[in-house]
Parts: structure tokens; C-alpha cells; sequence
């Protein structure tokens, strides 16, 4: 039985909405106190009993324990106090109530580049960022070498942060931070960065970590890196636990509350309507024609879709949107966009249409598919909205996280040569 | 089925290694309790705070450390001009330059080591938002840095006593004890200002008019004989008094300070440095939450 690393018991963390606010300014002070000039001197007692609704509970009652060698990690939604638990655990903030034994040295990579300073060299800044995460500088002049490399930044050592690229800042950000070698380390969401060569190095290096006997607590919403690196995970809402345990036993309670994903719609029975045109049935499924709600960025997303014409129909277009969860339209694809009509003649009957979105084109993400069938510009026969849900994750590989913008993520092949000098001139 | 488990709390039998490194995370408590073996562990932070600072000042700057000299000499001109051969102000028979430069050396190293331990807070947020250590380093590299720029200025102040020809006499022993009650009043204002700045910025605006009045209730551009004797021990009580009196005196041989200037000066840095240290620990706990 191993020993415990880590415990809390019954941490809480309040935070008063007007502390959110960007900061105070002396005014709000002094116009407070004008108004009431014994709240000054009558202190905080006064102040809470008048803003008593105005705080909210980041994080209430969350206690667990975490045994030495174990590695954890913590899901939740936004705002589910995932993050104040770590830094309550990290001593940047304290906790409201509550208490929490730490047994072991213990390193925080809350961010990437923690420390990091733009005037300063690459050399300058790994000494600097070992610091202040806690590195002794012996610790940093031994590895200084091997995070060089493993940033991969050998040859711009004495070239200032800020004439790095943005990639290259986060590579040697990272590299610092997975040469930290505390016995405890907690980790927010850092594996996020790089290109897909270096992410795979990452994991790599978290991998040896995990395997390393040492004790982590990492926040993620990488489903995929959660099931692979952690053996239990403790599921976050609204600041409480919901949850903890086995990470594939949490996650899947997770995921099917959720993500609220919806593999299949199927008309009603009880719905008897009489028009000339009913879906019957949208459902999506994965390569193996199975069933799915869950993909990942390399696989094809099949759409199969039912329906039933009762009337023949001289034009109908079915349409189907892709939108993301925030609204937007990622694109619409229709069954005549191959046809030199923009809508094909229907004789009644039941049909099945399907087609797929191909591998490697959407972001990990929410999507909605939407479905209509209409005659262009003039009627719509029937519309589907939001009909299924899929959620588009980076399982297994940690591949188009990489932070670029963009509202898909194609995966476009490119030819690179070098050209021939006399061109060049 | 709980060994190797996330076990919820409460199961208290389970085994605790024997106090290697034990932490214990508790809500802020009222009492002001610095602790200082932490301090000592984290002592190499300290020294890369101020490597740091003095690696950053000057970076893209056209005549770098140079300003470290520029600033308390061209403020000496323009005294010696002014407060010097215009207003007459007497100097004990030194000459003006000597005199202003003397009591500009400690006060330049003042005021900008209170402008940037003012600022030290602030100006690494993101980092006191995302990892530990003991905040008191961030105020205290910035007093520490500024004394790489005072040494700088002093070696120019050799070179002006050997042109005038001036030796410093035996006060100059107590260089040493003057110099910490200087870094002892910017490090204790230091830290009242830059906790009060993490939570109000109104403190950066008022910190220009701050420097500048406290400049003049200060003996930098007068000598503090001009100061009436009954209230010479409630001038005092401003630490910079008792500090700039004894630049002057150590490095110049100018008019021993009385007693009582200095132990009120005493006094005063003492009064400065307790409160903002206490002011500070009990900041420190909620600075992360409202910076």
C-alpha cells in the first residue's frame, strides 16, 4: 500500500465577484466609505453580511486523497474549478476553508513559459523559468543540454525570446517544464503545444513521467490524454466532486452526460403527419457502419439518412449543415451539388442517402448536423434542426490541438522542393 | 479494492511518510508569521530575481549601465546651479558638487528602488498567478538590483574626491551601516506600495508626486541645520534624513548629524520596515486572487 501524497479535505474557495473585476481603484474606496463611512472601521464583518449573495463558491467541499505514484487527472467544464483546485494545491491562492496536506516536493506547470522574459536570451530564460518553477540551479547547468535539445533550439541559445517564433517559445517552454523533476507535479492543459512531431515528444516525456513513480494531478479536457496517461480521474462541477475513480469508468459517466452527443434521431411513432416529405431517420456511424457519436480527427464521420416522399415532387434538395457548438456555420453539403441542378425530381417512395465527412477536415469539437429538405427558393418540405450530435476528439494521438486559428483543420498535403539555383538567381 | 485508489478522505489510518517535506495548505490566518527558513530555501529565486532585473534595465537602451551615472549627475548639475550658486544654499564649506552628489547617491538608489519594487508585483502577474514562492522576493530583488547602479555611481564619486581632493575621514566605516538603513526604508516602503499596488493602480500615479515631495522633505537639496533644532527630531523620523546625512558625512567628512536625527531616523526605518512587512504578509495571501 502506498503511502499518500496528496490530501484535501473539504477545500473551499470563495471568490467575491466584485474581487473578479479587474482591479479596485482607490475611487471605488473612497466613494464606498463616503457613503458609509463606518464600514471602514467596522471591517470586513460588515462587508460580507452586505454582499453575502455577491460570492460565489469556486470550489466547495472537495476532498480525496491521492497515493504517492499515482496519476490523476481532473475533468470538468469550463468554469468547474478545475483550475483554483490546482492552484489552491500549488500555493498560488489559499483556499477559503479547508485544508490540504502536500507530502513531497512538489512543481506546478499551471502555464507554459511560466517566468519567461522577452528581452531575455533562450539560455537566460531557461535558467530564469527553471527557477522559478522551482529547479536548483546545479539541477538546471546539468540538464541545460538536454532541454536545449529536446526544445530543439540548439542554435538560437543566445538569441533574444522575442525573435523566437511562437512555436519555438513553446517548445523551450516545455522543455523546461518537463525537466522538472519534483515528486509531486501538478499540470494544467500544457501538452497542448507545438506542432504534431513535437507534441508526440510531449506525451512521450509524460509518459515517462507517469511512469516514473512520481505523483500527478493533470487537468485536461483531452479525453485521450486523460484515458492514457491517468488511472483515476476526479470529475469536477460547479466546485464539487461528482465524482471519482477509475479514469475509464469517470470519463464515460462524463462523456455521456456531456457531451450530449446523439449518434441517432429517429422519427416518433406517434408522429402521424400527412406531407409530402418526412425524414425517418438520421443516424451516424464510424467506419465499421457501427453507430457512433464519438470520432476521432482521422476518422470519416458517415451520415445515413432515412426518408419517405408520400407525393412526387418535382425539385427537392435535401441539405445538411455542420455548425459547431458556438453557432457557426462550419458548411452545408446538399444531395444535388453534384448534379447540374441545384435539386433533383423525387417520385414517392422511401429513400436512404448517406455520405461522409471526410477524415481529417473538422476540428476536435461539438458539432450539430442540421438537415432540411426544401425546393430551392421557394418551400421548405421538412427541417431537422440539430437533429444529431458528434463530437470530434483528438483521441489517441494529440494531433491538430496545436492552437492554430482556423474553423477546420484540413490535413492538405504539401509538395516541397528545392529550387533550382539558377532560378533563384 | 481502495490500495492505489483515489480513496475520499476521511480514511485517517492511512499511512504518512515521517515528515520528509510536509506542506500543509490551510485559509489565511491573521497572524503575520514570516517565514523565514522558507525564505532560505528559495534564497537561489532571489539572486535569478535580481540577475534578472539587472539583465533586463538596460536592454535595448543606446548607452546602457552609462544611465546608472547620468541620472545623479546631471541632477548634480543642475543643484549645484540652482540650489547652489543661485539660491546660495549653504554647503558646510564642501563644494556644491561634492555636496549634492553625495546626498543624490543614496536618494537616486531610493527612489528608483522604490519605483521598482512599486512595480515588481504588478509587473509579474502572470507569474505570482501561476506558481509559488515567496512574494517578498519580488520587492526585495528590485531593492536589492538597484544597488548595482548605486555602486556604479559611486565609483564616479571616487574619481570626483580625488579631483577635488577631498579624504573621506573615519566616518566612512559607517558607509555600511547607512547603506542598510537605506535599503532597509525602500525595501519597507517598497513592500506597503507594491501590495497596495496590486490591488489599487491609483498607487503608480501617486507614486511620481510621493518621490517627489518625500525628495524635499529630505536634506538632498539643503542641509538639515537649515531644519529648526525642535523640530529636527520629527524631520527625522523620515529615515532618508538620517540616511542622506550620513552619506554626506561618511563620504564627505560634511557635519557630523546629531544624535538625535539619527536614532529618530532609527526609528523611523524601523516603524517603515516592521509595517511593510506585515502589511505584505497579510497581503500575500490574497494578492494572487486580485492582482
Amino acid at each position: 500500500m502506498s503511502e499518500i501524497a496528496i490530501r484535501a479535505e473539504k477545500l473551499g474557495k470563495r471568490y467575491h465577484i466584485g474581487e473578479r473585476q479587474r482591479y479596485l481603484t482607490l475611487r471605488d474606496v473612497l466613494t464606498n466609505a463616503a457613503k458609509s463611512p463606518l464600514r471602514l472601521f467596522r471591517g470586513t464583518t460588515a462587508e460580507a453580511s452586505n454582499h453575502s449573495e455577491r460570492h460565489i463558491w469556486a470550489l466547495k467541499d472537495v476532498s480525496f486523497e491521492v497515493r504517492e505514484g499515482e496519476v490523476v487527472g481532473i475533468i470538468g467544464r469550463n468554469g468547474a474549478g478545475k483550475s483554483t483546485l490546482l492552484k489552491i494545491l500549488a500555493r498560488v491562492t489559499k483556499p477559503t476553508e479547508g485544508l490540504a496536506e502536500i507530502h513531497g516536493r512538489l512543481g506546478s506547470l499551471l502555464e507554459v513559459g511560466t517566468g519567461f522574459h522577452p528581452e531575455l536570451t533562450g539560455r537566460e530564460n531557461v535558467y530564469l523559468s527553471g527557477a522559478v518553477l522551482g529547479m536548483k540551479n546545479r539541477e538546471i547547468a546539468r540538464k541545460f543540454d538536454e532541454i536545449l535539445a529536446f526544445a530543439e533550439v540548439e542554435e538560437f541559445v543566445d538569441t533574444p525570446l522575442k525573435r523566437y517564433s511562437s512555436g519555438m517559445q513553446m517548445r523551450l517552454a516545455f522543455a523546461v517544464a518537463a525537466h522538472l523533476e519534483p515528486e509531486i507535479l501538478l499540470v494544467d492543459e500544457v501538452l497542448a503545444v507545438g506542432d504534431n512531431e513535437f507534441q508526440k515528444k510531449c506525451l512521450g516525456k509524460m509518459d515517462q513521467v507517469s511512469c516514473g513513480g512520481r505523483t500527478v494531478l493533470f487537468v485536461s479536457h483531452n479525453m485521450g490524454a486523460i484515458t492514457r496517461l491517468c488511472h483515476r480521474s476526479l470529475w469536477l462541477d460547479s466546485g464539487r466532486i461528482t465524482r471519482i475513480g477509475p479514469s475509464d469508468e469517470v470519463l464515460a459517466e462524463y462523456q455521456a452526460r456531456y457531451l450530449l452527443t446523439r449518434a441517432e434521431w429517429v422519427r416518433p411513432q406517434a408522429d402521424h403527419s400527412t406531407k409530402e416529405f418526412r425524414f425517418l431517420s438520421v443516424q451516424l456511424q464510424n467506419n465499421d457502419s457501427q453507430t457512433a457519436s464519438l470520432f476521432a480527427t482521422n476518422e470519416p464521420v458517415y451520415v445515413e439518412i432515412r426518408y419517405d416522399v408520400t407525393r412526387s415532387l418535382s425539385a427537392c434538395q435535401i441539405g445538411v449543415r455542420v455548425c459547431c457548438s458556438d453557432g457557426n456555420v462550419v458548411f452545408t453539403t446538399s444531395d444535388a451539388d453534384h448534379a447540374e441542378v441545384s435539386a433533383l425530381p423525387k417520385n414517392s417512395g422511401c429513400y436512404r442517402a448517406r455520405f461522409a465527412i471526410p477524415s481529417g477536415l473538422l476540428r476536435p469539437g461539438t458539432y450539430y448536423l442540421t438537415l432540411g429538405a426544401h425546393m430551392p427558393c421557394r418551400s421548405v418540405y421538412d427541417l431537422l434542426e440539430e437533429a444529431v450530435v458528434f463530437e470530434v476528439s483528438a483521441v489517441g494521438s494529440l494531433t491538430s490541438l496545436d492552437g492554430r486559428l482556423g474553423v477546420v483543420a484540413p490535413l492538405i498535403p504539401w509538395e516541397t522542393c528545392k529550387e533550382q539555383e539558377a532560378i533563384c538567381g | 479494492m481502495q490500495d492505489g485508489l483515489l480513496a475520499q478522505a476521511g480514511q485517517r489510518d492511512s499511512p504518512i511518510r515521517p515528515a520528509s517535506i510536509r506542506l500543509t495548505i490551510a485559509p489565511p490566518s491573521s497572524w503575520v508569521d514570516l517565514n523565514l527558513r522558507e525564505l532560505w530555501q528559495y534564497r537561489e529565486l532571489l539572486y535569478f530575481f535580481v540577475w534578472r532585473d539587472l539583465k533586463i534595465r538596460y536592454k535595448q537602451t543606446a548607452i546602457g549601465a552609462a544611465w546608472a551615472v547620468l541620472q545623479p549627475f546631471l541632477t548634480m548639475v543642475v543643484f549645484s546651479l540652482f540650489f547652489g550658486r543661485l539660491a546660495r544654499i549653504p554647503s558646510g564649506g564642501l563644494p556644491y558638487p561634492i555636496f549634492y552628489y553625495s546626498a543624490l547617491l543614496p536618494w537616486t538608489y531610493f527612489a528608483g528602488a522604490l519605483q521598482n519594487a512599486t512595480n515588481a508585483m504588478v509587473e509579474d502577474e502572470r507569474v505570482i498567478t501561476k506558481v509559488y514562492f515567496p512574494r517578498l522576493f519580488l520587492p526585495l530583488a528590485a531593492v536589492v538590483s538597484g544597488l548595482v547602479d548605486l555602486a556604479i555611481g559611486f565609483v564616479v564619486f571616487l574619481g570626483m574626491l580625488l579631483y577635488y581632493g577631498i579624504t573621506p575621514g573615519k566616518a566612512s566605516f559607517l558607509l555600511p551601516f547607512f547603506l542598510a538603513l537605506a535599503v532597509l526604508t525602500a525595501l519597507g516602503v517598497g513592500l506597503w506600495l507594491s501590495a497596495l499596488n496590486a490591488v489599487y493602480r491609483d498607487v503608480r500615479y501617486v507614486l511620481p508626486f510621493l518621490i517627489q515631495f518625500w525628495l524635499f522633505a529630505s536634506p538632498v537639496a539643503y542641509p538639515s541645520s537649515l531644519v529648526p533644532e525642535r523640530w529636527r527630531g520629527l524631520y527625522g523620523l523620515n529615515p532618508m534624513a538620517g540616511v542622506i546625512e550620513g552619506f554626506r558625512w561618511a563620504l564627505a567628512g560634511h557635519g557630523e548629524p546629531s544624535a538625535l536625527l539619527l536614532s529618530a531616523s532609527f526609528v523611523g526605518v524601523l516603524l517603515f520596515a516592521a509595517g511593510g512587512i506585515a502589511y505584505f504578509q497579510k497581503m500575500e495571501g490574497i494578492i494572487a486572487d486580485v492582482i
